[in-house]
């Protein structure tokens, strides 16, 4: 009998009713396509952004003689069938073509390199805060000729692998920041736009109809050619996210507006404004957060296209410039046909834009499915 | 009547709504009276300008419309705790629409209440949070108000740390009778229930004490039972804290129960004004004992049928000449009614009525 009460009483107390966000989490759980893109993307971050010189085995800049090489492919079973449990590649070996005086490099079986795992090698700062040495894998570099690129090395002998790594950070941060500036320009002249109407509304919508009516990549070109060639590449970098995040906030802006335009006319506003709100708080403290879960769903599936804009940018030559690493100023390297005729590992970047692009595809959806109330299935 | 007993005082409202069609008068030369401690009741069709009224008692008159003319004065007065009262007369018409002052006011001195509990609370905010935001929008003049920090702020002010603000909210919501208010303090407004909600928007009105609150048809969306706790809710409130109440509604049955002096308006005019017992034994305008005889009785035949007013409110935009009634009115007297604008008399000692009846023309 006692038992039975208290059980009761535990069962009543689980009854919370859910809120806005477990319930999304719920719907968001069931498809699985999107959880997928979620993890894609958190590990590509925590790879990339967080744990890119403890992946990488080399760091950025650094040559060897090794010019344009192959990928060395990491095997398990030797030239004679034998299986060995560590990891090995084959080291690499010049080769002059007779008839085009070009130099290539072969693996050569007889130079068996073990890989290692947590190595001491080129001292590094891990998240930028802890210094430390230890990479995840390498081979032993008592042997000068010793290498692993195992995705082939670049005209100037780097590492590829290393550089997609350190790449993909500049370019998936350049998303998020670039996006994170996008929300915050769409988001206050949105509100402002929508909650003001008149002449503030005309103001704003016809100048995000201006940035929209103009070709994007003249108008990145034009921004981008203004930016003095002998700042630093860092400083390059921001002005490079505040030129995507300016041209890019019109759309979001004119879907807050709208969104801000049904909403100011519920009645929980003029309450507020009976009990004493101001303008500025009605449409930042009220209005504002009911626009939230559609924001967060266009700005998932808008940092792809910013991601790639700047893949584009650097590309054209507009962009990020080498010292700096991007995915494009890497693709830029690959976009010739001597690149890809002869060195087509110099293309590994792709796999991983496309991954990233389509695994943001694959979260956004998601999260409109999830997000959206009236979605029933 | 001496001027301290008064709390608002409008004077020859007008609200227009210039669109494109043309001008529509809202409000159209209102002036009543709201004495401190006591009920004015509004009622009329729906509008004929009292929403209208009470937005614009708070400045809040929704673009495209405007106040033209009038004066609403608001009697504020400062002082008490031994220090002599000294009234403040501030015209409400006059201040900046998002103005500190007027802000003040909304909420601080002058609450209000909405038709719609359902839609009148943000949905993204905890009951609690509602009713800290006020009671921190009020607290004197407020500092910074930084971020989702409501509690820090009245903190600055009131010098209590966080638990007690919850408190304070916790006391307004078992002010307002809603059960468990430890728990309902954490709900959003869709976990609560339309009278719930309602009580809510009532706690936060009365968070900071108003001199004043204005009911805007704060029961009409509610079952009757709900409605008749909500009105006690109001008048046990009323009783413990002498404020005044301003109640509009269409109900007439609720105004006959709350109110003590009414306002009968019809197309932003008010057609007749009287004390409550009054008006609903003694109606002098036919437009008021229309309103009565259209309310349905118990006990009546079951084969009779429910007087209506006859014909409909007519178009705002043309309006008809003389009294705005006289198309509908059973008493209409042609060559008078539907050339002469009747004026505002009085007929008795606490009874003003606007009809040709009673005037010598």
């Amino acid at each position: 009998m006692a038992q039975a009460t208290t059980k009761g009483a535990s069962e009543t107390k689980k009854q919370v009713s859910q809120s806005y966000w477990s319930l999304v989490w719920w719907k968001f759980k069931k498809n699985k396509t999107a959880v997928v893109g979620g993890i894609i993307l958190i590990v590509f971050y925590l790879c990339f952004v967080g744990l890119a010189e403890f992946l990488a085995p080399y760091s950025l800049e650094r040559r060897s003689n090794y010019t344009e090489a192959p990928p060395q492919i990491i095997r398990f079973i030797d030239a004679q069938g034998k299986f060995h449990l560590r990891p090995f590649v084959y080291g690499l070996e010049k080769h002059i073509d007779q008839e085009t005086r070009k130099r290539t490099f072969k693996e050569d079986p007889s130079r068996v390199y073990p890989i290692y795992f947590f190595v001491r090698r080129e001292p590094y700062k891990l998240f930028g805060l802890f210094p430390t040495d230890i990479h995840l894998f390498g081979v032993d570099e008592s042997d000068p000729a010793a290498s692993i690129f195992i995705m082939g090395t670049d005209s100037n002998g780097r590492d590829y692998f290393s550089r997609i790594l350190y790449g993909g950070r500049l370019s998936l941060m350049i998303g998020l920041l670039g996006q994170f500036l996008t929300l915050l320009l769409g988001c206050v002249l949105g509100v402002i736009s929508g909650y003001y109407g008149g002449a503030t509304d005309m103001f704003v919508q016809r100048t995000t109809e201006f940035l929209n009516a103009f070709p994007d990549i003249p108008l990145f070109m034009a921004l981008a050619a203004a930016i003095p060639k002998h700042w630093s590449p860092v400083t390059v970098y921001f002005m490079l996210t505040i030129i995507l995040a300016f041209v890019r906030w019109g759309g979001l802006a004119r879907q807050v507006r709208g969104l801000i335009l049904s909403l100011r006319e519920r009645e929980y506003v003029l309450a507020a404004r009976s009990a004493g709100a101001s303008d500025a708080r009605l449409m930042f403290r009220h209005l504002l957060p009911g626009t939230m879960s559609h924001v967060i769903v266009i700005a998932t599936l808008s940092i792809p296209g910013m991601i790639l804009s700047e893949t584009a940018l650097s590309w054209l030559g507009l962009g990020l410039r080498p010292p700096l690493t991007s995915w494009g100023v890497l693709l830029q390297e690959a976009g010739t046909v001597y690149a890809i005729r002869y060195a087509p590992w110099l293309l590994w970047t792709i796999p991983f834009l496309l991954i990233t692009i389509l695994a943001y595809n694959m979260l956004g959806d998601g999260l409109r499915d999830a997000m959206d109330p009236y979605g029933g299935r | 009547m001496s001027s301290g007993d008064t709390l608002v005082e409008v004077k020859d409202l007008k609200v227009e709504f210039d669109v494109r069609e043309g001008i529509i008068k809202a409000v159209d030369g209102l002036s009543l009276t709201v004495k401190r401690g006591r009920t004015l009741g509004v009622i009329g069709e729906s509008g004929c300008g009292k929403s209208m009224t009470a937005r614009a008692i708070l400045n809040m008159v929704p673009k495209p419309g405007k106040i033209t003319g009038g004066e609403i004065l608001y009697y504020r007065q400062v002082g008490g705790n031994g220090k002599p009262l000294i009234t403040d007369v501030i015209n409400i018409t006059k201040l900046d629409p998002d103005g500190e002052l007027i802000r003040q006011i909304r909420g601080g001195e002058i609450g209000m209440i909405f038709q719609e509990p359902m839609s009148s609370l943000t949905p993204v905010y905890t009951a609690g949070t509602h009713i800290n935001e006020a009671v921190t929008l009020h607290r004197l003049i407020p500092i910074r108000k930084v971020g989702d920090q409501l509690v820090e702020t009245i903190q600055a002010h009131r010098k209590v740390s966080k638990q007690e603000a919850r408190e304070i909210a916790i006391e307004m919501l078992r002010k307002v009778g809603i059960p468990k208010p430890e728990q309902r303090v954490d709900a959003y407004p869709h976990q609560l229930s339309g009278g719930q909600r309602q009580r809510v928007m009532i706690a936060v009105a009365l968070s900071c004490e108003p001199k004043m609150l204005i009911a805007d048809e704060p029961t009409t969306a509610l079952d009757v039972s709900i409605e008749a706790q909500i009105l006690d809710l109001m008048r046990e409130l009323q009783e413990t804290v002498d404020m005044a109440i301003m109640f509009i509604t269409h109900n007439l049955g609720v105004i006959a129960e709350m109110a003590e002096e009414i306002v009968v308006m019809y197309m932003g005019k008010q057609v007749e004004q009287a004390s409550a017992v009054e008006l609903f034994y003694e109606p002098q305008h036919p437009y008021t004992r229309a309103l009565l005889q259209s309310i349905p009785h118990v006990g009546k035949k079951s084969r009779q049928r429910l007087a209506s007013i006859a014909g409909m409110v007519p178009d705002p935009f043309h309006l008809p000449p003389g009294c705005v009634f006289h198309p509908r009115c059973s008493s209409f007297m042609p060559g008078k009614c539907d050339v002469i604008v009747p004026g505002w008399k009085q007929i008795g000692p606490n009874h003003w009525v606007r009809c040709l009846l009673y005037e010598e023309v």
